[in-house]
């Protein structure tokens, strides 16, 4: 039986999570013995995208009209597509211009901004195409890949939960900043998938891994108001890497319009 | 074995001594600076235990401050004690391996080490014999539970005052403790009141320099345990709550959700919750499987998915399993709440739910506070 193959294709991205895939170590020799990994930017085995494939992961967000054709010639052609990261996610952190007049700032850019073609916003491929799975996070947990693809191998759906980063900040036994410092941790609106780092070394979440299953964006951002945040403070929290998902944008434009600080 | 003795405070290395000599690893609260608060791990000696340190909680607030006091033990309780120590909140169960066309179970080492944890309280105790009423009393024994819990070795410490969020009282758990220990200590001014509860406690502490107590050390012992009576928080009595089941449908539980970030903190933190959920993790190569157990919540999606479906979608649900299992449900399986009035729930819930209040509220005992939602005015700041 041939090895599946796998592509790993690059949009609007740092290549943070490609970077972390090839920093796997000694999985990254059992992987390529399970599967053929024909093309991935960030090492050189560069394939055109029409090039079938039964695996295209995908890095990075939309963000000019060539994209928008390179991906759909990728999903054309391959069996399963699955987002890798925040970017191609959710629209990444480049997703807050989303909300700027992107001419405007072309004109102050650059001298000949005719030159430039690019879409007014950065885009999530779900937006674009269909996508079979997503992994979030910034950067993507290589374990998640690695389960994900062995998942695949055996020909059932993929195990990754979508529960808080609360509940593995709990299993490690951690104490909770919210309650002993008051820390605007992002924790109880956040997907797990981190192993809950940030908190183990005493930092608040940053929302890496997107929104997490039924949250409630109202209560929390009213309690990080009660802790001293800001109306605009609470915005800004939502509006970090993974602004553009639904669930964040919502709670970023819930606290934008409501002056709840007016006396 | 129940008669008093008198241990001075310098004498109290000399337990922790005594203890490691047994054979034991020595768990204690010491103070965890990089996340605030105390927590159980691993200590030395006393060195490492909270000497001066008191305890303030509220909902969702825990702060410690520093008194002169020479006390190690001033402080209600901390986020966990217990309950991590037998129930591992991520353990592997087995593995399978995939040879010669068959696949071989093979069992993981069930080894335990011997454990003693310092500190504990009447209400973790009586949590823990809930737990045990769960692992080791149900149809199947749990052997990865029952593993640990032989080689446990208690040493409780009657608080010395009760926190703002502590209810022991009206569960009946406290607050002093009655059953469950092996060595238990009433910590005074200048030294502990000491008790032993099983042979293992008679022994470890037979070496040391103890003294006779006298009346002065029973009474300020004494006085101590009635002043943690007087607690701010009442939940309701067996009579009452035994009407949780008819508030089914009561508008509190949607008002709650309004509120509930339904991140399963209080699950989490709660000594007698012992929900789980198991995961294959197989090999990359597919040759071999492990077989994982992960402490899992009400509050979260994955504990109410059945034949294909999530059955309690929201926060209103699911918060209602958790106070109905908890105060209701839990007797039918049991023969008791299962809340032993540890406060744990509200204060290390992040936005402050009172789950004494709102048992209240929705036995309509109590009427609603003013206002519902979080404040937004700066006004819970840390200090
Ligand atoms: S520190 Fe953050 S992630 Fe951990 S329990 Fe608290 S809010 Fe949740
Ligand atoms: S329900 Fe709350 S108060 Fe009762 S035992 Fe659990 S954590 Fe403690
Ligand atoms: S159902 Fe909820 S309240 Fe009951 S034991 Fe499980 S986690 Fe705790
Ligand atoms: S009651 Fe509090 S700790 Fe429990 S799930 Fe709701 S917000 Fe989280």
């Amino acid at each position: 039986m041939s090895k599946p193959r796998v592509a790993i294709h690059k949009f609007a991205s740092c290549s943070g999570c490609q970077l972390a895939f090839v920093n796997m170590g000694t999985e990254l020799v059992e992987l390529v013995k399970l599967v053929d990994l024909v093309h991935m930017a960030e090492v050189g085995h560069v394939l055109p995208d029409d090039a079938e494939m039964d695996i295209a992961f995908i890095e990075g967000s939309i963000t000019t009209p060539h994209d928008v054709e390179r991906l759909k010639s990728i999903r054309e052609h391959s069996k399963f597509l699955i987002t890798m990261g925040a970017c191609a996610t959710s629209g990444g952190i480049q997703a807050l211009r989303n909300n700027a007049d992107s001419a405007e700032w072309m004109r102050s850019v650059y001298a000949r901004p005719e030159f430039i073609h690019s879409l007014s916003t950065s885009g999530a491929i779900a937006n674009y195409v269909k996508v079979d799975f997503e992994l979030w996070g910034c950067p993507v947990s290589v374990r998640q890949m690695l389960s994900t693809v062995r998942s695949f191998l055996f020909g059932v759906p993929p195990q990754i939960q979508r529960e808080k980063v609360c509940q593995e900040c709990k299993r490690r036994g951690n104490n909770c900043i919210m309650v002993t410092q008051g820390a605007a941790c992002m924790g109880p609106v956040t997907r797990t998938g981190c192993g809950a780092l940030c908190p183990s070394f005493g930092a608040p979440c940053y929302t890496c891994y997107g929104p997490a299953e039924n949250i409630n964006v109202g209560s929390f951002g009213r309690r990080l108001m009660g802790l001293g945040l800001t109306q605009e403070q609470v915005v800004r929290k939502f509006s970090s890497i993974n602004n553009a998902a639904p669930a964040f944008s919502d709670a970023a434009k819930l606290f934008c319009s409501e002056p709840w600080m007016e006396e | 074995m129940s008669d008093m003795r008198y241990l001075p405070r310098a004498a109290l290395s000399g337990l922790i001594d005594a203890i490691r000599d047994a054979g034991y690893r020595v768990i204690g609260p010491r103070e965890e600076t990089g996340q605030g608060g105390l927590v159980y791990r691993e200590i030395d000696g006393v060195e490492d235990l909270p000497q001066g340190l008191h305890d303030r909680q509220e909902p969702g607030s825990y702060r410690l401050e520093k008194t002169g006091s020479p006390r190690y033990f001033a402080w209600a309780n901390t986020a966990s004690a217990i309950k991590p120590f037998v129930y591992a909140p991520r353990e592997k169960l087995w593995r399978v391996v995939h040879k010669e066309g068959r696949i071989h179970f093979e069992p993981v080492e069930r080894d335990a080490a011997k454990t003693a944890i310092l500190g504990v309280r009447a209400c973790d105790l009586a949590a823990l014999e809930l737990q045990d009423a769960h692992f080791l009393r149900g149809k199947f024994v749990d052997p990865y539970y029952k593993a640990r819990r032989e080689k446990l070795l208690l040493v409780a410490v009657n608080c010395s005052h009760a926190a703002a969020t502590c209810f022991c009282a009206s569960t009946g758990d406290g607050p002093e403790v009655s059953t469950g220990y092996d060595i238990l200590l009433d910590e005074l001014e200048d030294g502990y009141l000491l008790r032993v509860g099983s042979t293992r406690g008679a022994m470890i502490v037979a070496d040391l320099p103890l003294q006779a107590a006298t009346q002065g050390h029973l009474e300020a012992a004494l006085a101590q345990s009635e002043a943690c009576r007087a607690q701010q928080r009442v939940l309701p009595g067996e009579k009452d709550l035994a009407r949780l089941g008819e508030q089914l449908e009561s508008a509190r539980w949607t008002k709650v959700a309004e509120r509930c970030l339904s991140c399963g903190n209080c699950t989490a933190v709660c000594p007698t919750c012992f929900c789980h959920r198991e995961l294959e993790v197989p090999a990359l190569d597919g040759k071999s499987s492990e077989h994982w157990r992960d402490a899992d919540s009400c509050f979260s999606e994955d504990h109410s998915y059945i034949v294909g479906e999530v059955v309690r979608h929201g926060t209103r649900e699911r918060y209602r399993q958790w106070m109905t299992h908890k105060l209701f449900n839990w007797v039918p399986q049991y023969g008791r709440i299962g809340c032993t009035g540890c406060g744990r729930c509200t204060t290390w819930c992040p936005v402050g739910i009172d789950f004494v209040a709102e048992a209240n509220i929705v036995l309509g005992l109590a009427e609603a506070p003013e206002p519902e939602l979080p404040h937004v005015d700066g006004s819970e700041a840390a200090q």
